[in-house]
C-alpha cells in the first residue's frame, strides 16, 4: 500500500527540477491521449450536430476568399504575376492551406477559453486540451484536402507521387500554427487585446506570404516574404500537392526544426502558467 | 490501513481585490515562474493583496474525514483548489498519496448537445477513466441515475436533476485514495439522496476525506476532525462538535443586531420585554407597540424564543393578535407562559402577517432579550400559550 504516488503541491517551481518536469510533462501527454480524443470527439460531433451546413464549414471561409480573389484578378482591379499555375488553383490551394494553419494557430487559446469552467474545477492532463485542438484541426485539414484534390483534378491538375508527402506539410503546418498559438495562449487568456490583435495581425501576415499572389522576385517585399518563416511553409505544401518540385525544401526543414524545439519550450511554459492561469481568470 | 495520506502544512494563498491588479500581478508571476523562482514571493503582499488562506495545515489518515467549515468566503474553495492541485500554493506544503478524487462541480464539462450516453463517456475520461473502465460501468452508472429512458438524449433536454444525478452517478463509481467533497452529498429527491448517502458512505470508508459543508449534521456524522476557517485563518481544529459550536456562536454574533422590516401599512412596530429577568413557571410579559399607517388586518404571528447560537427553544402561535388594527398607535400587553425554559440567556423573534400568510406586516428579529433562571437542560422546544390585551 505504501506504493501510492505521492503528488506534491508546493510554492516551487517545477523548473527547479527539469528532469522531472520532462518526464512529467510526457506523463501526463501519454495520460491525457484518450481524454483528448474524447474531447475532440464530443466537440466536433456537437458542431456539426449543430450546424445545417455541417462540414461545409470546414472549407466555407477559404472558398468565399479564393472566390473574392478570382474576382480580384479577373477583373483587372489587382494584378497577379504568373504563378506557374491556374490562377483558381494557386489562389484555392492557398487560401485552404492558410485555413489549415490558421486552424491550428487558433485552436490552443480556443480550447483553453471554451474549458474554463472545468479547469477550475476538474484536475485533469492539461495537455489533453492541446491535443484535442491538434486533433481537431486535422480532422478539419483532412477535409480540406479531400476537397483540394477533387478541385485538383476538376481543373486538370493530376498530383503526382509527390502528393504522398503532403500530410507531411499538413503535420508541419499544424506544427508551426500550434506551437505559435501557444505561445500567446497564457498571455491571451489573461489580457483580451491578444485574441482582438490576432486576427489583424494574422491578415496582415497572409499578404506578406505567397498565399493569393507570387513572391515577389526583387525589393524589399521579396526581403520580407523571404524573412517570413510561414513561406517555406505554404510554398513546400503547395508544391507536393500539384506535383512541382519545392523550391525551399532547406528553408521548410529548417522552420519546422526550429518550431519543434519552439514548441516544447512553449509546452512548458504553458504547464507552468495553467495553476497561474486558473487562478486569475476565473470560471 | 492507516498511512497518512494528505499532509498539509503551513498552505497559504494570497487574492486580489482588483482585477486589473490580478491580472498583472498573474502575468509577473508567469515571468517569475518561467524563469524558476518561488511563486508567491517571500510571504509579502503586493497593494491589494489580501490573505485567501494563511497557515492551514493538518494531516489525513484513509477512513478518516476532515470537515471544512466557515461562512462565505473563509477560504474554504480556494483552500480545495489547492488540494486538488488547480492552483498553487504560495507558501507552505501539500502531500497526497495515491489517486485524488473531487467531487465539487457534478457534469463539468457535459455538452448539451450530445447525449447522455456520449457525455458519460467524455466525463468520465475528464475523471481519469479509460474506455474499457467505462464500459464495463456504464450500465451501473446508468442504473444508479435512474435516467435509462432519456439516457439517448442531448442532456439540454435533461432537467437540472437528472443532469446533477447523471453528474454523480458518474463521478462516484471512481473509488479513490484521497476525496475532496464540495457540498455535494446527495442530489435529487428524497429517495435518490437516501441512494447518495449510501455511496458516499461507502467512500469514505476507504479514502482520506475532505469535506465541505454548511450543514451541521453531515459534519457532524461523517467528520473526525473539523476546522473553523475565518477570513482564511484556521480559527478553531479539533472535535466537531466544538468547532461546530463555535462556528455557530461566531454566525451569530452578526445575526444578533436588532432587525425590523415593516409592512407598508405600518409606520412603526416594536416588541420590547417588561421585566427582562424571568425564573421557571413564570409569565413572559411582552409590550407591543405598533402604529398603523392605514387598517391592516393581522392572520397569523408568531414569536420565537432563541439562544444566542440560535436554536429554537419556545415557539409561540400569538392567535391573540389576530385582529385588525385600525389606523393610529396601539399599544397591547402580551403575556406568555408560564415559560419553562433551561438556564441561559435568550432572545425574541416576532412575525406577523396578512393577506392570508403572503403579506410580512412586520418582521421584528432580536427584538428583546431576557435572563432565564431555571434548572439546566430541560426538554425540547415546546409551545406556550399567549394572551394579549390592549393596554
Amino acid at each position: 500500500m505504501s506504493q501510492l504516488p505521492i503528488t506534491v503541491y508546493s510554492p516551487e517551481s517545477s523548473l527547479a527540477s527539469p528532469t522531472k518536469m520532462l518526464r512529467d510533462m510526457f506523463r501526463d501527454l501519454a495520460a491525457g491521449r484518450e481524454l483528448a480524443f474524447r474531447l475532440a470527439v464530443r466537440d466536433i460531433k456537437a458542431q456539426y450536430r449543430q450546424a445545417l451546413l455541417g462540414i461545409l464549414w470546414a472549407f466555407i471561409l477559404p472558398l468565399a476568399n479564393t472566390v473574392t480573389w478570382l474576382f480580384l484578378s479577373k477583373s483587372g482591379i489587382v494584378k497577379v504575376s504568373d504563378t506557374g499555375l491556374p490562377y483558381p488553383v494557386y489562389v484555392f490551394t492557398g487560401t485552404m492551406l492558410w485555413a489549415i494553419f490558421m486552424d491550428a494557430l487558433n485552436a490552443p487559446m480556443q480550447q483553453v477559453n471554451n474549458s474554463k469552467s472545468m479547469l477550475s474545477k476538474l484536475n485533469f492532463p492539461r495537455e489533453a486540451l492541446i491535443v484535442s485542438g491538434i486533433y481537431q484541426t486535422l480532422f478539419n485539414a483532412s477535409i480540406k484536402v479531400g476537397l483540394m484534390l477533387a478541385a485538383l483534378l476538376f481543373m486538370g491538375i493530376t498530383p503526382g507521387w509527390s502528393l504522398l508527402l503532403v500530410p507531411v506539410a499538413i503535420l508541419s503546418l499544424v506544427l508551426v500554427g500550434s506551437a505559435l498559438g501557444m505561445l500567446i495562449t497564457p498571455v491571451g487568456l489573461l489580457y483580451g487585446d491578444i485574441g482582438r490583435a490576432l486576427p489583424l495581425l494574422m491578415q496582415f501576415f497572409m499578404y506578406l506570404t505567397p498565399v493569393v499572389f507570387p513572391m515577389p522576385q526583387t525589393g524589399w517585399a521579396a526581403t520580407l516574404f523571404n524573412l517570413n518563416p510561414l513561406t517555406p511553409l505554404i510554398l513546400t505544401s503547395r508544391d507536393w500537392l500539384t506535383d512541382k518540385t519545392p523550391s525551399m525544401l532547406a528553408e521548410f526543414l529548417v522552420v519546422n526544426a526550429l518550431a519543434a524545439c519552439l514548441l516544447l519550450m512553449v509546452w512548458a511554459v504553458y504547464r507552468l502558467a495553467m495553476p497561474i492561469l486558473i487562478e486569475r481568470m476565473g470560471g | 490501513m492507516s498511512e497518512t495520506l494528505v499532509r498539509v502544512d503551513g498552505v497559504s494563498k494570497k487574492f486580489c481585490r482588483s482585477l486589473k491588479k490580478s491580472l498583472w500581478y498573474g502575468m509577473q508571476d508567469i515571468g517569475r515562474e518561467i524563469t524558476g523562482h518561488r511563486h508567491g514571493g517571500n510571504g509579502e503582499l503586493r497593494p491589494d493583496e489580501f490573505w485567501a488562506v494563511k497557515d492551514v495545515s493538518f494531516e489525513l489518515k484513509r477512513g478518516e474525514c476532515l470537515g471544512l467549515v466557515g461562512h462565505n468566503g473563509a477560504g474554504k474553495t480556494t483552500l480545495l483548489k489547492m488540494l486538488n492541485g488547480l492552483v498553487k500554493p504560495d507558501a507552505g506544503k501539500i502531500e497526497m498519496r495515491g489517486r485524488v478524487g473531487a467531487i465539487i462541480a457534478l457534469g463539468a464539462g457535459f455538452n448539451p448537445i450530445l447525449t447522455g450516453r456520449e457525455n458519460i463517456y467524455v466525463n468520465g475520461s475528464v475523471l481519469g477513466l479509460s474506455k474499457q473502465d467505462i464500459d464495463r460501468r456504464i450500465d451501473e452508472i446508468i442504473e444508479f441515475s435512474e435516467i435509462e429512458e432519456y439516457i439517448d438524449m442531448p442532456v439540454q433536454g435533461y432537467s437540472s436533476g437528472m443532469a446533477v444525478r447523471l453528474g454523480f452517478s458518474i463521478a462516484t463509481t471512481i473509488k479513490t485514495d484521497v476525496l475532496i467533497l464540495d457540498e455535494v452529498l446527495a442530489v435529487g429527491d428524497e429517495n435518490f439522496q437516501a441512494k447518495c448517502f449510501k455511496r458516499i458512505g461507502e467512500l469514505l470508508a476507504e479514502s482520506a476525506v475532505i469535506l465541505v459543508s454548511h450543514q451541521a449534521h453531515h459534519i457532524k456524522k461523517n467528520c473526525d476532525v473539523a476546522i473553523l476557517l475565518e477570513r482564511g485563518r484556521c480559527r478553531v481544529q479539533g472535535a466537531p462538535d466544538d468547532v461546530l459550536k463555535e462556528y455557530k456562536l461566531r454566525g451569530s454574533k452578526k445575526s444578533n443586531e436588532p432587525l425590523s422590516i415593516l409592512g407598508s401599512g405600518v409606520e412603526k412596530a416594536n416588541l420590547s420585554t417588561v421585566t427582562n429577568k424571568i425564573a421557571s413557571g413564570e409569565n413572559l410579559v411582552l409590550e407591543l407597540q405598533l402604529h398603523a399607517r392605514e387598517e391592516v388586518a393581522c392572520d397569523q404571528a408568531y414569536l420565537n424564543i432563541v439562544d444566542a447560537a440560535g436554536a429554537v427553544h419556545a415557539q409561540c402561535h400569538l392567535d391573540c393578535l389576530q385582529r385588525d388594527f385600525v389606523e393610529g398607535f396601539h399599544r397591547l400587553e402580551v403575556s406568555i407562559g408560564s415559560l419553562y425554559l433551561s438556564a441561559g440567556q435568550y432572545i425574541g423573534n416576532f412575525v406577523m402577517y396578512g393577506g392570508g400568510g403572503k403579506e410580512t406586516i412586520a418582521h421584528l428579529r432580536n427584538s428583546f432579550s431576557f435572563s432565564f433562571d431555571g434548572p439546566p437542560n430541560l426538554g425540547p422546544v415546546y409551545y406556550p400559550k399567549a394572551s394579549a390585551k390592549e393596554v
